[in-house]
């Protein structure tokens, strides 16, 4: 059996674990455009922040492939998917076949049509590529001034980051608030505070409409009219499925690539995971992109089960987050901005420790939390979601501090920890 | 695998369990010293409320849902011994692991580092230190042979 995976991130490393836990013999292939070992893409703020060497990064130990018995082709880009003859064309026209092929190949960056995005000086923030790139051109121009569209997950990390290397920050959001995606106002304006008090400037309800400057950026024009110096741009509006390597093939692609509970897409023996495909959202009861890194590994590891014949589903895909700033931790899940009454919500503020918690139930069970600055057990929450477990009985003991396993009625309790 | 269980009708929530832990886990291997002189958080959560109570740590489950969740490859589960344990050199305090874990068995460090901190089965000893320790015989280490799903 030949196996042929694209991409070599979370995904594509959940894949070669899911195969080899199935099949120790078929040939593995792993291609990715970008030359490096599987490393953390989440730690290239880390890494531009001199947190951590390149070294650190790495996912997976540098005897990863060998032990696997993966050939992995890196640093050369798929030009082309063949459904028909089953195989795979790269940029030097080397042609793989595959019998099973995987398309793991994460998201790209969204870029809104801005005049002068060209220029020189301005990043996307996705890959360690992007971080080197910010890192040079830092180094190169002298930099001092960063402007940073976007308030996102990668807008912020990048914002964090740059503020570590002593840059002044400026960061400009359409939305009226950071993170939106995943916080609701409350907890978005105590984050936004603490950001503040780091050194970083916002500008919320405006974006950019022009980079200024000849080559280089030297500054950029925003909606409102207001005009700020940089010497450095940071793109961050956010990030869609790379969608672009099935063009010509009649995988179909909505958002992100189609697939089932099993990670199949539409045309047989191609399966997709990860950022860049469109699967089962539990808590939305619909096809969703949810690209975050435990859900990349967990449908790389079950595609890769059953490429190599095994018979697993993957149904517990919803959004969560755990993420931090300026030692301001937080996690997050699921519908956090309920739209209608049919949910409840449960709040517990302390402003002055920056601590918000905030649960969302629907019919007695948990479909959302938010965890700022006290995170503590919260996959107990995370696990609830998954099981779909009705809390109606203890839903008075939820946000209390030491809300735990002791809160649940004892057979189910006993039954739990007795595994 | 041989894993820690509560028996939470024998336990009296005196949290000599973490004090082992602690002191197992530490440099010194002295209960003193580990307390006073270095920073050791302990892997095992005590839950008590009124009359019940119970220790509660890793449960090295099948599933390992912190395993995958893992952003650094930090976390690993060891696929002869069973065990889940991470790479402190490698965990950066993301705490993604924490979001995943439904047993709200990994706990972040007590001294304000950036790494976690949860059960290894004391692996390189014979017995874990808590289930040894334990006056009460409230928690005991023993094979189960049963394979959960998280």
């Amino acid at each position: 059996m030949d196996y042929v995976i694209i991409g070599n991130s979370a995904a594509g490393i959940g894949a070669v674990e899911g195969i080899r836990r199935v099949d120790r013999e078929g040939k593995i292939t792993i291609i990715s455009d970008e030359e490096y070992s599987a490393y953390s893409r989440p730690l290239i703020s880390y890494y531009l922040a001199d947190k951590v060497t390149q070294e650190e990064m790495k996912y997976r130990p540098d005897e990863f492939y060998n032990q696997n018995n993966v050939d992995a082709k890196l640093g050369i880009k798929v030009t082309e998917v063949n459904e028909d003859d089953k195989k795979v064309l790269l940029e030097d026209d080397e042609e793989v076949t595959y019998d099973k092929l995987l398309v793991a190949t994460g998201g790209a960056p969204f870029i809104p049509e801005m005049k002068g995005v060209n220029k020189e000086n301005i990043s996307n923030f996705i890959k360690l590529d992007d971080a080197k790139a910010i890192a040079s051109d830092i180094k190169e121009s002298e930099a001092e001034e960063v402007v940073i569209l976007g308030a996102g997950l990668i807008g912020l990390k990048a914002a964090e980051a740059l503020i570590k290397k002593g840059l002044k920050v400026t960061v400009v959001e359409l939305a009226d608030r950071v993170l939106s995606a995943i916080l609701d106002k409350e907890a978005a304006d105590l984050v936004q505070e603490h950001l503040e008090e780091a050194g970083i400037n916002f500008i919320l309800e405006d974006t950019i409409i022009e980079f200024l400057g000849d080559e280089k950026v030297t500054g950029v024009k925003l909606k409102s009219g207001q005009e700020l110096d940089c010497d450095l741009a940071v793109v961050a509006v956010g990030v869609k499925p790379n969608v672009s390597i099935v063009k010509g093939t009649n995988v179909e692609v909505n958002r992100g690539l189609v697939v089932n509970d099993k990670l199949e897409t539409n045309i047989d023996d191609i399966y997709a995971a990860g950022d860049v495909s469109e699967g089962y959202d539990m808590l939305h009861e619909m096809a969703g992109v949810i690209p975050i890194w435990p859900n990349a590994y967990n449908q790389g590891l079950v595609a890769g089960q059953n490429m190599a014949g095994s018979n697993e589903s993957y149904r517990e895909g919803f959004a969560r987050n755990a993420i931090g700033f300026f030692d301001l931790s937080m996690i997050t899940a699921g519908i956090i901005n309920p739209a209608t009454d049919e949910y409840e919500v449960l709040i517990d503020k302390v402003e002055e420790d920056k601590v918000y918690k905030k649960i969302v139930l629907k019919d007695g069970k948990i479909v959302g939390f938010i965890y700022l600055n006290d995170v503590d057990r919260a996959g107990i929450l995370t696990g609830l979601i998954k099981e779909q477990k009705g809390v109606e009985d203890i839903k008075n003991q939820l946000l209390a501090d030491d809300f735990g396993y002791i809160d649940f009625d004892k057979e189910w309790r006993t039954q739990k920890l007795a595994e | 695998m041989k894993k820690v269980y509560a028996r939470e009708e024998y336990c009296l929530g005196c949290k000599l369990c973490e004090v082992y832990c602690v002191t197992n886990h530490s440099q010194s291997k002295d209960i003193i010293k580990a307390y006073k002189l270095e920073e050791v958080t302990s892997r095992i959560i005590v839950e008590t409320k009124g009359a019940v109570s119970f220790a509660l740590q890793c449960r090295h489950c099948e599933g390992s849902p912190c395993v995958k969740a893992c952003i650094t490859g930090a976390m690993q589960k060891d696929e002869e011994t069973g065990i889940v344990d991470y790479d402190e050199d490698k965990c950066v305090g993301c705490w993604t692991c924490i979001m995943a874990c439904p047993f709200g068995a990994v706990k972040r460090d007590e001294f304000g580092n950036k790494v976690i901190s949860k059960c290894d089965l004391c692996a390189e000893e014979g017995e874990p230190a808590c289930v040894e320790n334990c006056p009460n015989a409230a928690l005991i280490f023993e094979d189960r042979e049963v394979e959960e799903v998280c």
